[in-house]
């Protein structure tokens, strides 16, 4: 009796300990919408409702990519009041790739190198004030680099 | 540490583009080794860069980053000397912070 309750008490404080800080890592990152595999959950998961196509923003992507596990991406936004940037891929193994907070005095404007996992449509979301906008580019990928 | 890490912050015409590298090896929690076991997933969640202290820019990463991810960003409010300061936190729990000074061009 004792043993199991010493055996209970351990595994309570062990999954205490193990939980405490996933869950102050969860509260920044966004763990659902990273999860989620379709892009539309993903969008769902940023809390996306509508999302209007957009001019205002030029994703430069390569047409051809020779190695999807490395593709240097460009996404600058024109839009005013941009606040975040998100980075999706459809056909990845999880859509979102990468989600960026900007202030007022960064220009909204990144530069990065991700994965892609096959041929598709590369999406930049952007966010300003409740609007979500989006542009995308399909990019042709002769090697996947999602493994 | 900070050889896992470089930064370089150059200021022109109004602009301070920042370039920094972290060394990291993004991994999916998809690939196997040669065993055939499945590496666990190993990758930065986290990336906070701060100017002169006040926060930025904060990203939110998936495993959809390149190894030894390359990130370049854009301020419109620093000027030579200032500093800039960009930290991770990967899912392991493991972090890295580096800092720099932003040189005119």
């Amino acid at each position: 009796m004792n043993r199991r309750l010493l055996l209970k008490s351990g595994i309570a404080l062990l999954s205490m300990l193990l939980i405490v800080p996933l869950r102050a890592l969860a509260a920044v990152w966004n763990s659902q919408a990273f999860a989620a595999v379709q892009l539309d959950q993903a969008l769902q998961g940023l809390g996306v409702k509508q999302i209007e196509a957009s001019d205002q923003i030029t994703l430069t992507a390569p047409d051809f990519a020779e190695n999807g596990a490395i593709v240097q991406i460009e996404v600058e936004s024109h839009i005013p009041g941009t606040q975040a940037i998100a980075i999706l891929a459809e056909k990845n193994p999880t859509a979102l790739i990468a989600n960026f907070i900007l202030e007022p005095d960064t220009k909204p404007h990144i530069i990065l190198r991700i994965k892609l996992g096959e041929s598709g449509a590369l999406k930049a979301v952007i966010k300003a004030g409740d609007q979500y906008y989006v542009t995308e580019k399909y990019v042709e990928v002769a090697k996947g680099g999602c493994n | 540490m900070t050889d896992l890490m470089k930064i370089r912050a150059i200021a022109k015409n109004g602009v301070t583009e920042v370039k920094v590298l972290m060394l990291h090896p993004m991994e999916t929690g998809r690939r196997k080794n040669e065993a055939g076991e499945v590496i666990p997933a190993h990758f930065i969640q986290l990336v906070t860069a701060t100017l002169n202290g006040k926060i930025v820019l904060q990203a939110q990463w998936g495993t959809g980053v390149s190894k030894n991810p390359y990130l370049t960003f854009y301020l419109l409010d620093a000027k030579a000397g200032d500093v800039i300061a960009v930290k991770w936190q990967d899912n392991q729990g493991q972090s890295n912070a580096i800092e720099g000074k932003v040189v005119a061009a």
